[in-house]
């Protein structure tokens, strides 16, 4: 049972490598743990094609999902994807805590190699497959109805980011059912990810699903960057785009500047392991450093890429269920533009301790530091919008809150952490795992929530149940604070991160805390799918379609939820910020147009599938040395390019009678429903209509 | 009325003429390194220039960068990437070479 199966047809793939035959012939806990969670995957996928199969599906999904280039499904995708991505990590973060809590002087349930690829796997997919996914789908979804366009600027560029983002996440899936993970970490620092110590086929998974992912963000980042210089509506200048839309743009203008170094870094690893080469290799004069460089110039920019889009997202929260216009707008959009320019100054941070002069870490510390300058401007910001509002506690709102308090802190310990010397002290603890998670918890996960809450009836036409929503939510802060608040302390007390079994009893009372905090936080997530399946089967009640449930204030809330394809019957015109407020209190919105006109929209394509499909497959190739696969891959993704410029034929023709009808039947639908006040706005009386207080 | 074509002749000959520019600046590139003629710093001088000319012929020829009104935008995108580009790049010189003068 040991050796290749096959070497010229399968590479390297052994029997072995299949977690089934390795808990057949060794059933420890730890090998039932991976071939448990392998048949998850397996099965899971069985089911769902099955299911899709039984529902007579595909061509649906084919059809209107699969080959879309609408921004609107593109975006509703990523953000499956993303939940999808979620659930694993969060099981995996969830595993570790256990491991912790009964590894104390014993041996736990996992192995220690087992624990490196929890840990590697977690990481990897909260950043780049949860994280990632979840902001570029928000993004798709809201920016381009917020400035007035019917779509991004290349539609199908944008298919070809998710698809490859989609492949990635297969090979992450991929990576349980054959053969194993990365024990490096979701950094992957060489040498240790070098051929030298790491000789399996974790890293090359590693790298292939990073790269892929990487491509993908940046191009998103280019397609949302030219959308928001180019397609905004008449009268939409950029000191009128809502504050979401500044996030975006600084966001995108992250991605392009910071994913090509991470890109080069993973690329420049790969020729190490595949070709011999000695960039960051510990003899013959290659230097791990280079790549700690590359890695940090994109894993800082990388965090606000996170955090700025959730920053817009609360922006538009506060100021909407405040019924205030945002408090410092000018303000806000410098400090975001600061924040972006400034990540570009601080990447040192991450790597205090390897070995530079005392000065340079100063210098580092200091800009740093003063970061915390324009994101407190942010936090004063958003106090002042609530000020004296009308503020109502929905789910979003609740969310908004919860990250202020919780950002603040972890914003505290992240000064703690520039300052060189007390880094020396707690850097690699515990301490710092505490710190990014009471960053990224609140900063990205609540944000993004918050928006899935607040964007959900535009998508669907529906909103989402209240009770289970504020129940989920109490069960991620108070789970977050429990998880997370403990580690602290560990870290000060020096437990190292990354740490499989601990032998400091004293450790435990704060371990069984942490887990107990874990495990609230798998309640939370359980109820979000209790809340989203609980509203699918109340949607009758609680439809929106007039199309705008909290009395907003963008473009977004102007149409029918769900919109059209083309968005807008007739593009708008603006004349302020918060352009749809402003016209209701004015009472000339939803004035009906004087004439329809033909619109022109983008085909459906094969070709990002293809090109997921294409990619994924020679990343696999190229993990397990299929060369013949891999050479395969490559020539179909060239083939498919190439093929996809002969076509001339890309757009299609929705007739002016088709928008007209369309947007009459919704004009009924908004002047059949009952204007409700704010109190009513999460009763079934809230048909998507606001009423305007004279 | 003009020939309906000359928008298009104008624009083959813009792209004839950058063409000829960038493959000749990076044969001149080329040639100064394979037939040495100037010491090392005098040739490194001239590789990054000709690099530079490159730079502005892609961005003229190719990218229609000019200074006219209608491109102001587009310059101060570029001027905000070569900000950004510097403080990557110088930062990542001044570290390393820290890192190297603290190894010998
Ligand atoms: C929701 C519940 C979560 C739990 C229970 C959890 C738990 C954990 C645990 C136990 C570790 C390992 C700590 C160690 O090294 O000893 C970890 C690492 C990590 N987590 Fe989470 N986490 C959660 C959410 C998140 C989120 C939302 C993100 C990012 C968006 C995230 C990103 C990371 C990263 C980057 C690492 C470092 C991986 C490495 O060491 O390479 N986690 N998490
Ligand atoms: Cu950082």
């Amino acid at each position: 049972m040991n050796g290749a199966i096959s070497p010229t047809i399968l590479g390297r793939l052994e029997w072995l490598s299949l977690p089934f035959v390795r808990a057949w012939q060794n059933p420890t806990p730890d090998e039932l743990i991976g071939a448990g969670a392998a048949t998850i995957v397996v099965v899971g996928m069985a089911g769902t094609i099955a299911l899709i199969t039984a529902l007579g599906k595909w061509r649906y999904l084919w059809r209107d999902w699969f080959t879309s280039v609408d921004h609107k499904k593109i975006g509703i995708m990523y953000v499956v994807l993303a939940f999808v991505m979620m659930s694993r990590a969060v099981v995996e973060g969830v595993l570790m805590r256990m491991q912790q809590a009964t590894a104390i002087n014993a041996p736990g349930i996992v192995e220690p190699d087992h624990f490196a690829q929890l840990f590697s796997t977690h990481g990897s997919i909260m950043i780049f497959f949860m994280a990632m996914p979840f902001l570029t789908g928000m993004i798709n979804y809201v920016m381009p109805l917020q400035i007035g366009s019917r779509d991004v600027a290349f539609p199908l560029l944008n298919s070809i980011s998710l698809w490859l983002t989609g492949g990635a996440a297969g090979l992450m899936m991929v990576s349980l059912v054959i053969g194993q993970f990365s024990t490096g970490g979701w950094s992957g620092y060489p040498p240790y990810t070098e051929l030298e110590f790491s000789p399996d086929v974790g890293p090359d998974y590693w790298i292939w699903a990073v790269t892929l992912g990487s491509i993908g963000s940046t191009l998103s980042g280019l397609n949302f960057a030219v959308t928001i210089y180019k397609m905004r509506c008449a009268g939409m200048t950029m000191m009128r785009m809502p504050l979401f839309c500044w996030t975006t743009l600084c966001t995108s203008i992250l991605m392009i500047f910071a994913m090509p170094p991470l890109t080069v870094a993973t690329a420049m690893l790969a020729l190490d392991r595949y070709l011999g080469f000695h960039f960051f290799t510990n003899d013959l004069g290659g230097n791990m450093m280079n790549y700690a460089n590359l890695f940090w110039l994109f894993g800082h920019p990388e965090v606000y890429i996170l955090i700025l889009p959730a920053f817009g997202v609360y922006s538009e929260v506060v100021s909407t269920f405040s019924s205030k216009e945002l408090y410092g707008y000018r303000s806000m959009v410098i400090a975001t533009m600061s924040i972006a320019v400034m990540s570009f100054t601080v990447w040192l941070h991450h790597f205090f301790t390897m070995g530079q002069s005392a000065s340079i870490n100063a210098a580092f510390g200091i800009a740093t530091m003063a970061i915390g300058v324009p994101t407190g401007v942010k936090i004063y910001d958003w106090i002042w919008t609530m000020f004296m509002g009308q503020v109502r506690f929905t789910v979003p709102m609740l969310y908004s809150l919860a990250f202020m308090m919780t950002f603040v802190l972890g914003g505290l310990t992240g000064i703690i952490l520039a300052f060189p010397p007390l880094d020396y002290l707690v850097h690699n603890t515990l301490f710092l795992v505490a710190h990014f998670h009471n960053m990224l918890i609140p900063g990205l996960l609540y944000g993004m929530l918050a928006g899935y809450h607040y964007w959900f009836p535009k998508a669907f036409g529906f909103r989402l149940n209240e009770k289970w929503g504020q129940l989920a939510f109490g069960c991620w802060v108070v789970g977050f604070y429990l998880a997370f608040m403990p580690l602290y302390v560990l870290g000060a007390a020096g437990m190292a991160r990354r740490t499989a079994e601990i032998f400091e009893p004293a450790f435990r009372p704060w371990l069984y805390v942490a887990g107990i905090g874990a495990l609230i936080l798998l309640a939370a997530l359980v109820a979000l799918f209790v809340q989203l399946w609980v509203s699918i089967r109340e949607r009758e009640a609680n439809r929106v379609d007039a199309g705008d449930p909290w009395d907003g204030r963008g473009l977004e809330w102007s149409i029918a939820g769900p919109p059209p394809e083309y968005n807008f019957a007739v593009l708008p015109t603006v004349s302020g910020g918060d352009p749809f407020y402003t016209s209701k209190r004015n009472g000339d919105a939803y004035l009906p147009p004087e004439r329809y006109e033909n619109i022109e929209v983008p085909k459906n394509s094969v070709v990002g599938p293809l090109l997921g499909v294409f990619s994924a497959a020679t990343g696999f190739a190229l993990v397990w040395h299929m060369w013949w696969l891999a050479i395969l891959g490559m020539l179909a993704i060239i083939i498919t390019v190439i093929a996809r410029s002969f076509i001339r034929d890309t757009h299609r023709i929705v007739s002016a009678t088709e928008v007209e009808r369309v947007d009459l039947a919704w004009r009924d639908k908004l002047f059949a429903s009952r204007s409700i006040s704010r109190e009513m706005e999460t009763t079934s009386a809230n048909q998507g209509f606001a009423e305007v207080a004279a | 009325m003009s020939d309906p074509n000359q928008g298009e002749k104008d624009d083959v000959r813009g792209y004839v003429a950058g063409y000829a520019l960038a493959l000749a600046l990076t044969c001149a590139a080329f040639a100064v390194v394979r037939w040495p003629s100037f010491n090392r710093i005098t040739t490194l001088a001239i590789v990054f220039t000709l690099g530079f000319a490159q730079a502005i012929v892609h961005f003229r020829y190719f990218l229609h960068i000019t200074l006219a009104k209608s491109a102001r935008d587009d310059l101060w995108l570029i001027l905000f990437s070569v900000l950004i580009i510097v403080l990557m790049v110088s930062g990542s010189l001044v570290i390393l070479m820290n890192l190297r003068a603290r190894m010998m």
